[in-house]
Order: C-alpha cells, then structure tokens, then sequence
C-alpha cells in the first residue's frame, strides 16, 4: 500500500522505508508514505504509535535508524538545517513565551530564522492579519486563551513563509469555534500552496483532511484519502454489510448483539450500535432476537463505514495478524 | 555570524527580557548572596571568648584568687558560678551550662609557698573542638607561664622569647577570613542556580523542543541562553567586592582588576555546572536538589570552612575537584595577602582548563541528551 518515493523532488515529503530503533525496539518500523505539495496530510493513531517519533526524524531531529527520508527534496540525513528553513512546527503545548507579549514572541521566532528588519516587520503585519492579532499584540502570552494562543503559535511557525507546515495536535484541549476557525484556515492557506503535516485525534479533522494514512505500533496499516479508505474491502469484508441499531439501551444491546452469530463486530455510538453483519443476514429478524435479551430496538438502518470504524477495524485486524504470527 | 553560533542574537536578546521582566528573581539572587554576607560578616566569629567556666575553689587564700584573676583577664574564660563540690562541678559540665571546670586543691597556696608543685585540674568538654582547643592552649600556658615567674629571678627575662606575628589580618577579624571564600560559594550559587532554571523552565515548558525545529545552533543557543547570566554572575561579584571593601571594611591588598579576570574562567565553570544539571533535570525541583549537590562539595571541600590541609588523604584529592578550592585560593591571595598573577598563575590555569572542559562537556551532553532525545 505504501507508494515508493521514485521522485522524491517533487513531493513535500517523501519517506522511503523508515525505521528507528530504540535498543531493541522498533518504535518506527519500516514506514513510507508521500505527501504532495498543498496537501493537508492527516497522520493519525493511537498514543506511543510512533507519531512523534515519526515528525522528528523528518525534522532532523532524530537519526535514521534506517530507511531514507526526503522533505521538500531535502535529504533529512544531511540537509536538517536546510530543511528547518523551509518548514514550520507547531507543538500541541504551543511553545510560546508566555512572559513575553505577542509581538515579543512574534519577533523571537522571527530573528530566529533570521529574518530582516523589513520582512520581520512584513510578515509580522501579515500574519497577524490573517490569524486576527491586532488587538492583542502588547499583550503577554500568558494571558491569551487557548485559541488565541494556539493562533499565536500557528502566527510564529509561518512567520518564515515555510512550504510546509507540521501541526502536532493543533486542536487539542480548545473550544469547537476556535477549531472550527483553524481548519478554515488551513485550507485557505493550503490553496495558497502550503502543504500541512497535521496529527489530531479527532475524526471529523480527519475527515477533512486531503489524505490520511494511520499508524498502528510503528507500522502504517492505512494510507489513502478518506474515501478510498472507507472503501478499502478489508472494512467491509466481502459478504457482509454495516447496519445501525438505535436503541434507548445501548449497553446492554451490545452485550446482546455480541451473542447473535451473524454479528462479526459490534461498537456503540451514542444511543446505536454500529455493527458487521453477514450480507444474507435478515436485519428484520434481528429485532425479535434482541428483544429476547429485553433489548427494545427503535430503528435499524444500512450505514456506510465512517473513518473511525477504518482505523478501528483496520488495528484490531492487524492486532489479529500480529497474535496468530506469534502464537 | 558563523553557522554554528545561529541564532545567537535573537535567543540573547529574548533571555534578557526573560531577566526583566522576572525582575523579583534577579532581585533575590542578588540580594539574597548580601544577606549570607551580613550574616556571616557579622554574626560568626571563630576566635573563642568568654567560655563559660566553673570553678571549685577549696583553697580560696590569696594565691588562688591570683591564678583565677589571670584566668579571667585572658579574655578566654567567662566564671559563671562558684561551687563547693565536685559534684555541682561536673553537674554544670554535664547540663551544658559551663564547657570548662577548675577546681583548685585545698592545698594549692601551702603547696607553692612550701616550694612544691601544685596541681590544678581543669575539666573541659571535649564535645566542641575548637572551645576545647582554646582552653587546653590557654590553661596550659597561663600555668607554664605563673610557674616560669616563679623558677625566675624577678626581672629576668625568659631565655626563650616567642613573638608570633599576625600578617595580613593582624586583629584576626573573622569575616576577612570568611568573606573571600564566600565569594566563591556565592557566585556559584547565583549562577548555577540560574542558568539551570533559565533551561530547564524552557524544557518544562516546550520551547526548547520548539527551538529545535529552528535553524537555531546549539551553540548559538547555549551562550545566547548563558551571557546574561554570565553577565548577572560578573555584576554580582562587583557587588560582593564592593560590599566586601566598604561595607565589611575588608582592606584588599592585591588587584580587583585581576580578580576580575580571574573570575571569568570561574564563572564559565559555574555556568558549564548549570548546563550539566539542566541537562540532567527535567523539572525546576529536580534542578533546584541537584544545584544544592553540586554546591556541597564546594562548601565543605573547598577550604572554605575547614582547612584542606587537615582533610584525610581522600578527600584532600577530591578537594581538587572541586572549582571553588582553585578560586578560594585566588580570593583570598589577592584579597588578603596581596598575591599576584605570579603567585597564583596555576589555580588560574586550574581554573580555566576546568572553564574550558566542563563547558565542552555540557555543551556536548547538552546536544546529545537534551536535543536527541
């Protein structure tokens, strides 16, 4: 599923076969992928999956253990500096100064990548337009909210005009208005050309993003745009079909349903249950069969596989082939 | 500006708005090493006066009276009470109330007008060396010297006549023996104490991380971060010298601008130890008890306190680990006896290899535990 970097000038990223090793384990193992320019790359998975580990060796910040990495048609093992010029970073704790006021912060990363008077001056004006600063530039840091902080920080990472952008956990901890905001202007900015390496835990950011891959304990076992991955047949296994069950008892419906044979999966959802079920199965019948469990079921509906049931069915199948290539 | 000083300026300049903007810190770690000063400038004093004494005399005639007499002009021993048992003697000892108890024999003037010898007993508590030290000296001698007036022809003078000197502190004032070691623990502290926070409190807050992503060089970084205070550490010791001089009326014999220069090796080295520590520490608490172990070798192996000359073996080398032996050299030699390059030349050489090295390794550690990690 990976795609082999054959022109790695042209991507903003391309990563060929990464490992890294720490001692005898493999937190990234055997990873490649390809972000095109202007893209808005989503990069997800689970806590400790190799997230972190991955941004930092593209930033040069981490040796390779193995593998080849190009960014922005820099190679990581030699260019790092090179590469730190042209990109940005964004950390979810969003790195700011917060005994500095606004313009402070914003003219320390600004001489930090040397930057003269006059296009400090420039791009501090623009980028304070664009995220709506104005206001606030004599204030110190410490006192914005979070979305006005994260705003800030967004504002000091594109200070430098970067092609490419990584943004690790952007939205995490701020309000849905300020999130909102944010991924508007991503894609106002990613039509402009910048690309954007964006890691999140939420779904529906993923849902947005141009192409997502998923990272699972150092292997990436998803790769693709949203659609193409929900059609993946691996998600819905040939012979079987998606249904919703709303039900005023969610819980015990899924303790029920996970009796019925024809059930291959079952999660909840709010007040359904979201469910794999054999393609000759007779949804009709199911509603007699989970009342004998004192289940009432309110309404059953086909459903297509949205990217939380990917990722989710995609680890537990890898989880799966990982148990049965040990045991 | 050379590649691998990058980003020098702009991380300068924001660390000294770091430094005005928490101007209580600066405050207190400036005013907090001249509080130390006045504390121990005024407050300690290692001549020993005025021990409190007990005394048993059973004699009580004129002779007695005489050798008390003596015994109280020396200045050494302060006659709290009068006993009439040996008892209520060692009672006072052993409650604390008296370190020192004399008892003079019930035949001590028969015994010196008959030409005998006569025994007086002194009771000391050996429990603080340096009062023990100073009543067996004084005791001692006040009897060799009533018994040598006695042996004598009146006027004669002693075959043997010790004139001991005292140079450079001829009133043996404690604080000029305190204050120039002082210095060196000082500036150890301030600058330690700060370099390790300025770091660690950017580690605790993600921008370090942040500033890796940046063309910034490590170098660039590390004395962009380090300057100001070594800036704040050289206005420091100009305070304490101050202080020092007109303050605590130390007299400094040899030259401040030397010890001005001697000084910055020193300082490179306690910057270099704020480096390690920050390296080391991931927050400003575990920072703050791994500054106070780099700072108790400095205390006690140093010579600041206790003489180096009478540690055991071991901890005499060890004491030539430790930076703030070569600088209390340094302090004092110029401060007190008026030394020269000349006569210190190699704690200064000592010094600024140690500078030189410990600067490499932090810097090193600095890169490979703090950025690859």
């Amino acid at each position: 599923m990976a795609i082999a970097p054959q022109t790695p000038a042209e991507a903003s990223i391309a990563a060929d076969h990464l490992i890294r090793r720490f001692g005898q384990f493999k937190a990234v193992n055997d990873v490649s992928f390809r972000v095109e320019k202007g893209e808005i790359f989503g990069f997800l998975g689970p806590n400790g999956s190799g997230k972190t580990t991955v941004i930092k060796m593209l930033t040069g910040l981490l040796p390779l253990s193995g593998g080849s990495a190009f960014v922005e048609g820099l190679d990581v093992r030699t260019d790092s500096e090179a590469i730190r010029e042209r990109i940005g970073y964004m950390s979810q704790n969003y790195s700011l100064y917060y005994d500095l006021t606004v313009a402070e912060n914003l003219q320390f990363y600004g001489r930090i990548y040397g930057l003269d008077t006059a296009r400090l001056k420039r791009r501090i004006d623009e980028t304070v337009e664009i995220n709506g600063l104005g206001s606030y530039l004599n204030r110190l840091s410490a006192q914005l909210s979070g979305g006005w902080r994260q705003r800030l920080a967004l504002s000091c990472a594109m200070l430098h005009e970067p092609k490419l952008l990584f943004l690790d956990e952007p939205t995490a901890g701020i309000d849905p208005v300020a999130r909102r905001e944010l991924w508007d202007l991503l894609f106002d900015l990613s039509g402009r050309g910048m690309t954007f390496f964006v890691t999140t835990h939420y779904m529906d950011e993923a849902e947005r993003c141009n192409h997502v891959a998923y990272i699972y304990f150092g292997k990436i076992i998803a790769d693709g745009t949203p659609q193409a991955l929900k059609q993946l047949p691996q998600i819905q296994p040939h012979g079987t079909k998606r249904i919703g069950i709303v039900t005023p008892d969610a819980t015990r419906a899924l303790r029920a349903a996970r009796t019925i044979p024809a059930i291959r999966s079952a999660t909840i959802y709010g007040d359904s249950i979201h469910a794999l079920v054999d393609e000759n199965f007779d949804v009709s019948e199911l509603t007699p069969l989970l009342s004998k469990h004192g289940v009432n079921v309110s309404e059953i509906r086909p459903l297509t596989p949205s990217l939380e049931d990917v990722f989710v069915e995609l680890s537990s199948q890898h989880q799966e082939s990982l148990e049965t290539a040990s045991a | 500006m050379r590649s691998g000083f990058r980003g020098f300026g702009a991380v300068f300049y924001k660390e000294v708005l770091h430094v005005r903007r928490d101007f209580a810190t600066l405050f207190f770690s400036l005013i907090i090493p001249i509080l130390q000063m006045v504390l121990l400038g005024f407050g300690i004093d290692t001549n020993v006066r005025q021990i409190n004494t007990v005394v048993y005399n059973a004699d009580n005639r004129r002779q007695s009276r005489e050798l008390l007499d003596r015994l109280k002009n020396s200045d050494t021993f302060h006659i709290i009470r009068y006993v009439e048992t040996d008892r209520a003697m060692n009672e006072a000892i052993v409650s604390g109330s008296a370190r020192v108890g004399i008892k003079i024999p019930v035949d001590y003037s028969d015994r010196l007008l008959h030409g005998q010898s006569a025994q007086v007993l002194v009771l000391i508590d050996g429990s603080d060396s340096s009062v023990s030290g100073i009543a067996i000296n004084v005791t001692t001698s006040i009897g060799l010297d009533e018994s040598l007036r006695r042996a004598l022809p009146a006027g004669a003078a002693f075959a043997v006549d010790m004139r001991p000197q005292l140079l450079f502190n001829p009133d043996s004032r404690s604080p000029n023996f305190f204050l120039p070691g002082l210095t060196a623990i000082l500036l150890l502290n301030v600058t330690t104490f700060l370099t390790a926070f300025a770091i660690v409190r950017e580690k605790e807050r993600g921008t370090l991380e942040q500033l890796f992503v940046t063309p910034v060089q490590p170098y660039g970084l590390l004395l962009g971060k380090l300057l100001p205070y070594f800036a704040i550490g050289f206005f420091e010791l100009c305070l304490i010298v101050t202080a020092m001089r007109f303050v605590f009326l130390i007299p400094i014999h040899g030259s401040v601008i030397l010890l001005a220069l001697i000084s910055l090796p020193y300082l490179f080295v306690s910057l270099s130890l704020g480096i390690l520590i920050s390296s080391k520490a991931g927050s400003q608490g575990e920072a703050m008890q791994l500054a106070f172990l780099t700072i108790l070798p400095s205390v006690f192996f140093s010579g600041y306190i206790f003489p180096r000359e009478t540690m055991p073996y071991i901890f005499r080398a060890l004491s030539y680990l430790v930076p703030a032996s070569y600088f209390i050299n340094i302090t004092r030699g110029i401060i007190l006896r008026g030394a020269g390059i000349q006569d210190l030349w190699t704690d200064a050489l000592a010094l600024f290899g140690m500078g030189t090295f410990l600067l490499f390794v932090a810097a090193r550690r600095f890169r490979n535990k703090v950025i690859m990690a």
